[in-house]
C-alpha cells in the first residue's frame, strides 16, 4: 500500500480524474440545457457515441484534433436535429425516440468501425497540452490541472458562460420558461418549439464534443460502445445539479475521480478486479441519489411535448 | 379506433380499420428495410443478399426456425415484465441488470440443487431464487420512486450498469467453476435442463414465456389489480385521489417487472445455455424495450413483434458470419423500424384529426 500516496500515484489519479470528468461535464451541461427547456434527452448517449465516432474520423483523417472536435460536435448536432424534429416539432415520445436513437447509433458506429478500423485499430498521437506558466509547477496539482489540452480549460470556462446565460440573458429566461410553463412563453410571443430546438441542438453539440474528447484525447482511439453510459451519467449530473452549471462541474469531477481510480489503482498495483472498480462511479450515483434524490428538482413540463392550445 | 367505429358513412368500417392498421404497420417496416438497405449498400454489402440470409436462417430453415423459437423464450419474459411497468407508467430501463443477475443466480444454484433435490424441484427452486434476487435488485429504484419521487429512468439505468458488473464479479470470483480454466459458472448437465419440445431443439421455456406474457396481458386488461396499475400509469395524482396506495403499487410493479426479467435470465440458462460465461451480456432487454412500444404495450401483439425480433437476431447472427456484417446491424434495423413506426403513428393521428375537423 506504500504506492497509494506517492506523488506519482496522486498525480496520475488527479490527471485521470480531470480527463474523465470533461466528457461528463460537457454531456451534463448539454443535458442541463435540454432539461431546463423541458426536453428529457435520453438520446444523449447516442449523440455522444456518434460524436465520438465522427470526432475520431475527423481527427484521424485530417490529423488535426481541432477539426476532430468540430466534426464530433457536428455529429452530435445531426443526431440532435433528428431528436428535435421528432420529439420537439412532432411531439413524439421523448423516451421512446431517445432509446431508439441511442440503440441505433451504438449499432451504426459499431458497424462503421468494423468496416473501417477493425483490422488496424489505428490510434491518434497523444494530444498536445497547454501548459499554464507558474501554476503548472505546483507539485502534484500542477501537472494534473494546468497541463491539460486547451479544450479542457474551454470546457471549464463554459460552465461560467452557461451560468451567465441562464441568469443574465433573455435566452436563459426563455429556456427556463419553455421547461416550466411553455404556454406562458408562447403567450409572450416567443416560439416554444424554436426555443426547445435551440436547447436540443446545443445539447447535441456539447454531447458530441464530449464524445470526441473521450475518443480523441481520453482514449486516443475509437472502439464500439466507447461511451459506456457516460451520456446517462450526464443525465444524472444534470438532474442532481438542479439547474446550476457549477454543480455539474463538481459532480463531473467527483465521478472523474471514481473513474480515474480504476486506472490509478491498477498503476499502483493494487489487485482488485476491474469489474469491482467499474462499479464505483455507478455506486457513487446511487448513493448520491439515495442521499440527495429528494432534492433533485426537475422542470414542471419536462418530457411533455408542447402543443399550442392543448390542455 | 373509436373514431372509425362511429364512422359508418362509407363501406364497412371494421374492414377499413384493419386494412389501415396493416398498412400502418407494414409500410413503416418496409420503409425501414429500405433505409437500412441503403446503409448496407454504403458499406458495400448487397442488402438483398443480407435480407435473404436473414430470412433463410431465421425463418425458412428448420434448424433456424427452431433457434428462433428458442430465442423467443427469454425475450417473452422480458416483454411481459416491461408491459407491466410501462402500462403502470414506470420506466424500468434496468432489465439487463435484472436479467443477468437472474441468470447468474440460476447458474449458481441450478447445478448444486440438482445434486440434492429431484430435478423438477431443483429447477423450480432455481427459478424462484432468480426471481427473488432480481426483485431485490429493483428494490432501491422502487423505494426511491415510491417514497422520494426520484426519477426511475436514471436509477434503473444506474442499477443496470451496476448489475452487469456485479454479475461479472460473481461469475469470476464467487461462482467460478474450479474444473475449467475458462471463467464461467458450473454447467447444468444437459439432461437436467428444461425438456425440449417433441423431437425438436426448441426449449419448453417457450411455452413458459408464452404463458407469462398471456397471463400478464390478462391481468393488466381484465383484473382489478391491472386496472389499478393502469390508473397509476395514466395519472398518479388521480390514483391517489381514487384511494389507491400508490407507493405500495409502485413497489409491486417494480417487483413484478424485475422478477419477470430475472425469470428471463433463468429460463435462458436453465433451458439453453447451462452456464454463464464471464462478460456475457446479450443486452436483450434494451432491444425488447422498442418492441414493447411497437406492440403498444399489448401482450398479444408483443408476441408477434418478439417473433420478428427473434428472426432478425438469429438471422442477423448467421448473416453476420456469412457476409462479415457485425450483428450490431440488427440494432440499427430495430431502431429505424421503431422511428418509422412512431412517425407512421403520428401521421395516422394527424390524418384522423384533420378528418374529424
Amino acid at each position: 500500500m506504500t504506492g497509494l500516496f506517492s506523488e506519482v500515484f496522486l498525480g496520475a489519479l488527479l490527471f485521470g480524474a480531470v480527463t474523465a470528468a470533461i466528457p461528463l461535464l460537457l454531456a451534463g451541461l448539454g443535458e442541463q440545457m435540454s432539461e431546463k427547456a423541458g426536453v428529457l434527452n435520453i438520446g444523449i448517449e447516442g449523440m455522444m457515441i456518434f460524436g465520438a465516432y465522427l470526432g475520431f474520423v475527423g481527427a484521424f483523417y485530417s490529423g488535426s484534433l481541432w477539426l476532430g472536435f468540430l466534426t464530433g460536435a457536428l455529429g452530435g448536432m445531426v443526431v440532435a436535429l433528428l431528436m428535435a424534429l421528432l420529439c420537439v416539432r412532432l411531439g413524439l415520445n421523448q423516451i421512446v425516440i431517445g432509446i431508439g436513437l441511442t440503440l441505433g447509433l451504438e449499432g451504426l458506429t459499431a458497424l462503421l468501425h468494423h468496416f473501417q478500423f477493425s483490422r488496424s485499430y489505428p490510434r491518434l498521437p497523444a494530444a498536445d497540452r497547454t501548459v499554464i506558466p507558474f501554476l503548472a509547477d505546483i507539485p502534484i496539482l500542477g501537472p494534473a490541472l494546468f497541463r491539460q489540452h486547451l479544450i479542457v480549460y474551454m470546457a471549464i470556462a463554459l460552465v461560467f458562460v452557461m451560468g451567465y446565460i441562464y441568469r443574465r440573458t433573455q435566452l436563459g429566461l426563455n429556456l427556463q420558461a419553455a421547461g416550466d410553463k411553455p404556454a406562458a412563453l408562447d403567450v409572450a410571443g416567443i416560439d416554444v418549439v424554436r426555443t426547445r430546438t435551440i436547447a436540443v441542438l446545443t445539447t447535441g453539440a456539447l454531447a458530441g464534443l464530449g464524445g470526441a474528447y473521450l475518443a480523441n484525447v481520453g482514449a486516443g482511439i475509437f472502439i464500439p460502445f466507447i461511451t459506456n453510459g457516460a451520456g446517462f451519467l450526464g443525465i444524472v449530473l444534470a438532474m442532481l445539479a438542479r439547474g446550476r452549471p457549477v454543480w455539474v462541474l463538481f459532480g463531473a469531477l467527483l465521478f472523474g475521480v471514481c473513474l480515474s481510480l480504476t486506472t490509478a489503482m491498477q498503476v499502483a498495483g493494487i489487485n482488485i478486479p476491474t469489474d469491482v472498480i467499474q462499479m464505483l462511479p455507478f455506486l457513487a450515483v446511487m448513493i448520491m441519489l439515495v442521499l440527495f434524490g429528494r432534492r433533485a428538482s426537475l422542470p414542471a413540463a419536462l418530457g411533455i411535448p408542447y402543443e399550442r392550445g392543448a390542455r | 379506433m373509436s373514431a372509425t367505429a362511429l364512422d359508418t358513412s362509407n363501406g364497412t368500417p371494421a374492414r377499413r380499420d384493419i386494412q389501415r392498421r396493416i398498412i400502418m404497420t407494414l409500410g413503416p417496416i418496409l420503409a425501414a428495410l429500405i433505409i437500412a438497405g441503403c446503409i448496407l449498400l454504403a458499406v458495400g454489402v448487397n442488402p438483398l443478399t443480407y435480407y435473404g440470409f436473414v430470412l433463410e436462417r431465421g425463418l425458412l430453415s428448420p434448424l433456424g426456425v427452431q433457434q428462433t423459437l428458442t430465442r423467443m423464450a427469454p425475450l417473452l419474459f422480458l416483454a411481459a415484465g416491461l408491459i407491466v411497468a410501462f402500462r403502470a407508467g414506470m420506466w424500468n430501463l434496468g432489465g439487463d441488470g435484472q436479467f443477468l443477475l437472474g441468470a447468474v443466480t440460476a447458474a449458481a444454484s441450478g447445478p448444486l440443487l440438482v445434486q440434492v433435490l429431484p430435478a423438477w424441484l431443483a429447477l423450480f427452486c432455481a427459478f424462484l431464487l432468480a426471481t427473488a434476487i432480481a426483485m431485490l435488485w429493483s428494490l432501491v429504484p422502487a423505494l426511491l420512486r415510491a417514497y422520494q419521487g426520484v426519477n426511475e429512468i436514471i436509477t434503473t439505468l444506474m442499477m443496470t450498469f451496476l448489475g452487469t458488473s456485479l454479475a461479472n464479479v460473481l461469475v469470476k470470483l464467487v461462482f467460478l467453476d474450479p474444473s475449467t480454466t475458462v471463467p464461467q459458472t458450473r454447467t447444468l448437465p444437459v439432461e437436467d435442463r428444461l425438456p425440449r419440445l417433441f423431437d425438436t431443439t426448441i426449449t419448453s421455456g417457450l411455452l413458459l414465456g408464452l404463458a407469462a406474457i398471456l397471463i400478464v396481458h390478462f391481468v393488466m386488461t381484465r383484473t382489478a389489480f391491472g386496472l389499478k396499475l393502469q390508473i397509476v400509469g395514466a395519472n398518479p395524482r388521480a390514483a391517489v385521489h381514487a384511494g389507491l396506495g400508490v407507493p405500495k403499487l409502485t413497489i409491486a410493479v417494480f417487483a413484478i417487472s424485475a422478477g419477470l426479467a430475472g425469470l428471463a435470465g433463468a429460463v435462458d440458462i436453465i433451458g439453453v445455455q447451462g452456464n454463464v460465461r464471464a462478460d456475457w451480456n446479450p443486452a436483450y432487454a434494451m432491444a425488447v424495450i422498442p418492441v414493447v412500444f411497437l406492440a403498444r404495450m399489448n401482450g398479444i401483439a408483443a408476441i408477434g413483434f418478439v417473433f420478428m425480433l427473434s428472426v432478425l437476431s438469429i438471422g442477423g447472427e448467421s448473416a453476420a458470419r456469412r457476409l462479415g456484417v457485425p450483428h450490431h446491424f440488427t440494432l440499427v434495423l430495430v431502431s429505424i423500424v421503431l422511428i418509422m413506426l412512431a412517425l407512421a403513428e403520428y401521421i395516422d393521428h394527424r390524418y384522423n384529426q384533420s378528418r374529424k375537423a
